[in-house]
């Protein structure tokens, strides 16, 4: 059997609670030079892309903007694009929404960073369907929850007809005859559909990989279904438990298979080395305290219970009252990613009384998930062995600390990935989808 | 005495509808990294205040208004903001200005998208805002088309809908100031004693509300290092200069003739198209028709036109080069060094900021002191 090669992705988080700001080594989130340190360092790590996410309002509690996280973040292409001047192999990654952007602006900047970075772009596809943050759009937040991915599909099939719009040979120039374009309706599109009635020329011709890289998150089933048929390329998987995560890539790839797709299988990962496992845990004991504060422990129990905790002592039991999640929303601008909060908080106490939890014990243990714990040799094997064994494809590796915690990553566990012969020892070709062993489209 | 601002106006491979064809141009590296990275890397060399960079949210025609099928002339764009973020790093003093179209996109990323760009060049950023939203608003979907024509451009209703356009644009670049502004400076505390990474009282909501859309704010992304990046409009009449006196900090107008174009409160840049290392005539001939341009198209006399330009009032010029980057170049090796002999342009950058090299202040937020 032939070795599987892991796809690393980087993914500076730099923001939000899983970012240590107490740390003395702590950088800046905003200034560029973060941004070029963790590229560069990934990029020396022979990572196949650097990922940014996306946050369109500041999150807000009982009204009032959260102040024990960090805040502040760029624009993630503006800043991709600036990255492909100090990289040179690197995909660059952008989380953009598909609900407050429009395919013909997102098309053209997608095929923008393509051409300026020679072929690196990739684009995450999210939806959202929250008026809070649509209050900060001049659309406004006007989305039915249940067609979210009926305009994400269709922004897709806008955005994909933008990028074919041009044939690679479109542009002639050729200053004898004076015939710059082969044919007078080049970037000529025109689609109808339920959410864009749209129509014109394309401005932008054919980046290099044809369409950047399309990523996507997403576990529900219209999720499933949208990934595996006219979805994206590499796929999001939240699972992180081998079995779960098998049954997943499983279920995709089944779902993939009559569409001729394979999309690629990525978990975020977050680490922690030691010299010992002892110490690589005591480490991670302190960097999960320092990333859920008592008070930070609070407002993360807070999105389930929806309702005001900071009265229950953070080192004491769970709340003893029931989630409110009819009352108005107490945390803003924080995706809900618990359904039914009933049986989530049935669970959690479940947990909490089996474990001797106290409520701050119980949101590291369930908001500061660190999946690989050990000495870089440890790491590596386990990483290794998750990708072998058709857990996934790779990880998007993410750290607590901005912009130097990749480092280490780098320095220790990828050169033993590398001796293991499941991570390349140089770049192949120039660009994401030759990094991602992707066709070009 | 007061310096003489220089500017450059980047646009494919020149402002003549033939330079592509110019024996200098590469017409094939258009869309290329290294295409603008060498434009800018020159312009920086000749100690130029800034650059703008041309965009609009559709593709090229010979006539305004009117779309064509043209396979003569260049066609296609890449996104001006981008190639603006892509070029910053390669620079260190120059400023970098992308055209951004106000029609048909969301303040907020606009605002956003210009203090990264701000962020990415330390301080160097700032906008060229263009109106649009007429043909090109079938790109969208979200509004009907407006169709000009020479023939219908001074009717009632064009002129309502255009300045109906503007008044739009002027909310618009208001939010995208505000937003700006809504991170005061100071605003992360990092306090370890009290856990706070941020002093809430020193962000705010914007809350802005006029006739055509609403955003509350505040921003996702710090106040930018200029705190107020350069805001830039081009005019030619009355609607826009209306728009760049509410608005901008600098305005592009065409000087007819020899006298001085008063807009009150920006500075005033005149702008000119030159031929300085290449041969208009010739090009006019390649193709078919003499160039026209809303600009004022300058082939000879050139540092002597400048000068008459800065004794009228002029703050500074933007130079429109006829090819790329043959102009570009003449700009740097003669024009620059015959105004550094008058004694009207600088010898040496003195400011590392955009606003600085323009001698404007970083203006403090808005809402300093005000308590959400």
């Amino acid at each position: 059997m032939t070795r599987k090669q892991i796809i690393l992705g980087h993914y500076l988080g730099g923001v939000n609670h899983s970012t240590v700001w107490s740390d003395p080594a702590a950088g800046s989130q905003i200034d560029f030079a973060s941004f070029v340190h963790a590229a560069q360092a990934a990029e020396r790590g022979k990572f196949d892309f650097f990922f940014l996410a996306e946050g369109l309002a500041l999150r807000e509690r009982d009204g009032q903007i959260f102040d024990q996280d960090v805040i502040g973040r760029p624009d993630a292409i503006t800043v991709l694009t600036a990255l492909a001047a100090v990289t040179e192999h690197l995909g660059l990654v952008a989380t953009v929404n598909a609900t407050f952007n429009e395919p013909y602006e997102l098309a053209r900047q997608l095929a923008t960073l393509d051409h300026l970075s020679g072929g690196r772009a990739g684009w995450n596809i999210v939806t959202s369907s929250d008026a809070f943050t649509g209050g900060n759009f001049r659309r406004g937040g006007f989305l039915k929850r249940e067609d979210r991915y009926v305009r994400a599909e269709e922004f897709l099939a806008v955005a994909r007809q933008l990028w074919d719009s041009w044939n690679p040979d479109d542009i002639v120039a050729d200053q004898a005859s004076g015939t710059f374009l082969r044919r007078p309706d080049a970037g000529a599109f025109d689609f109808a559909g339920k959410q864009f009635t749209v129509n014109g020329r394309f401005t932008t011709p054919r980046s290099p990989q044809g369409q950047p890289v399309i990523l996507q998150a997403g576990i529900s089933s219209e999720g499933r279904e949208f990934a595996a048929g006219g979805g994206p390329d590499a796929i999001f998987s939240p699972y992180h438990t081998l079995a779960e995560a098998q049954a997943f890539y499983r279920d995709i790839q089944q779902r993939a298979a009559p569409y001729g797709r394979a999309p690629k299988i990525l978990p975020g990962a977050s680490f922690v080395l030691g010299d010992t496992l002892a110490e690589a845990e005591e480490r991670h004991r302190e960097i999960s305290r320092a990333q859920i504060t008592g008070r930070g422990a609070q407002i993360l129990l807070e999105t389930v219970w929806n309702r005001d905790l900071s009265g229950f002592d953070p080192d004491g039991p769970l709340p003893d009252v029931d989630p409110t999640p009819d009352a108005p929303l107490f945390i803003q601008g924080r995706a809900r990613i618990h359904p039914d909060p009933f049986a989530t908080v049935a669970e959690w106490r479940a947990i909490a009384e089996a474990n001797k939890y106290s409520l701050r014990d119980l949101a590291i243990h369930v908001f500061s998930r660190t999946e690989f714990i050990g000495t870089p040799t440890q790491v590596a094997d386990r990483l290794d062995a998750f990708v072998q064994n058709d857990g996934s494809d790779g990880f998007i590796i993410g750290s607590h600390l901005t912009p130097t915690g990749i480092d280490e990553f780098v320095d220790k566990v990828v050169p033993l990935l590398q001796e293991r012969g499941s991570l390349r020892t140089d770049y192949e070709g120039s660009t994401l989808r030759d990094n991602l062993g992707l066709t070009v489209s | 005495m007061t310096r003489f601002h220089l500017a450059v106006a980047l646009d494919g491979a020149g402002w003549h509808p033939a330079a592509w064809r110019d024996p200098s141009a590469r017409p094939h590296d258009l869309f290329t990294a290294a295409y603008w990275t060498g434009l800018v890397t020159e312009a920086q060399r000749g100690l130029l205040d800034f650059v703008t960079i041309d965009d609009a949210l559709s593709l090229q025609q010979a006539t305004h208004f009117i779309p064509d099928d043209r396979v003569d002339q260049v066609r296609g764009r890449l996104d001006a903001l981008l190639i603006a973020a892509r070029v910053a790093p390669h620079t260190a003093n120059l400023g970098i200005v992308p055209t951004v179209t106000t029609a048909d996109t969301e303040p907020f990323h606009t605002s956003k998208n210009i203090a990264t760009l701000d962020y990415v060049s330390t301080g160097r950023a700032g906008v060229q805002f263009r109106v649009g939203g007429f043909r090109d608003a079938t790109h969208f979907g979200r509004r009907p088309a407006l169709e000009i024509s020479r023939e219908n451009l001074r009717s009632p209703e064009i002129e309502q809908a255009v300045a109906e356009r503007f008044d739009e644009a002027a909310d618009y670049i208001e939010v995208v100031r505000r937003l700006w502004d809504s991170w005061e400076d100071g605003a992360e505390i990092r306090d370890a004693a009290t856990g706070r990474f941020i002093d809430r009282d020193r962000l705010h909501r914007i809350d802005f509300q006029g006739a055509h859309f609403s955003v509350r704010g505040p921003s996702i992304t710090p106040r930018p290092p200029q705190g107020q990046p350069l805001v830039t409009v081009l005019g030619h009449s009355e609607i826009p200069y209306t728009l760049a006196q509410r608005q901008a900090d600098v305005v592009f107008v065409t000087p007819a003739d020899a006298s001085y174009i008063a807009v009150e409160g920006p500075k005033v840049f005149a702008d000119l198209v030159v031929f300085l290392g290449s041969d208009k005539a010739r090009l006019d001939e390649l193709d078919g028709e003499q160039f026209l341009s809303d600009a004022r198209i300058v082939t000879e006399g050139l540092a002597d036109k400048i000068e008459e330009l800065q004794q009228l009032g002029y703050d500074g010029v933007r130079l429109r080069p006829g090819v790329l980057p043959v102009d570009l170049i003449a700009i740097v090796d003669e024009l620059v060094p015959e105004l550094q002999r008058r004694g009207l342009f600088r010898t040496s950058y003195e400011a590392s900021t955009l606003r600085g090299h323009l001698g404007l202040d970083r203006p403090a937020s808005r809402y300093q002191g005000a308590s959400r």
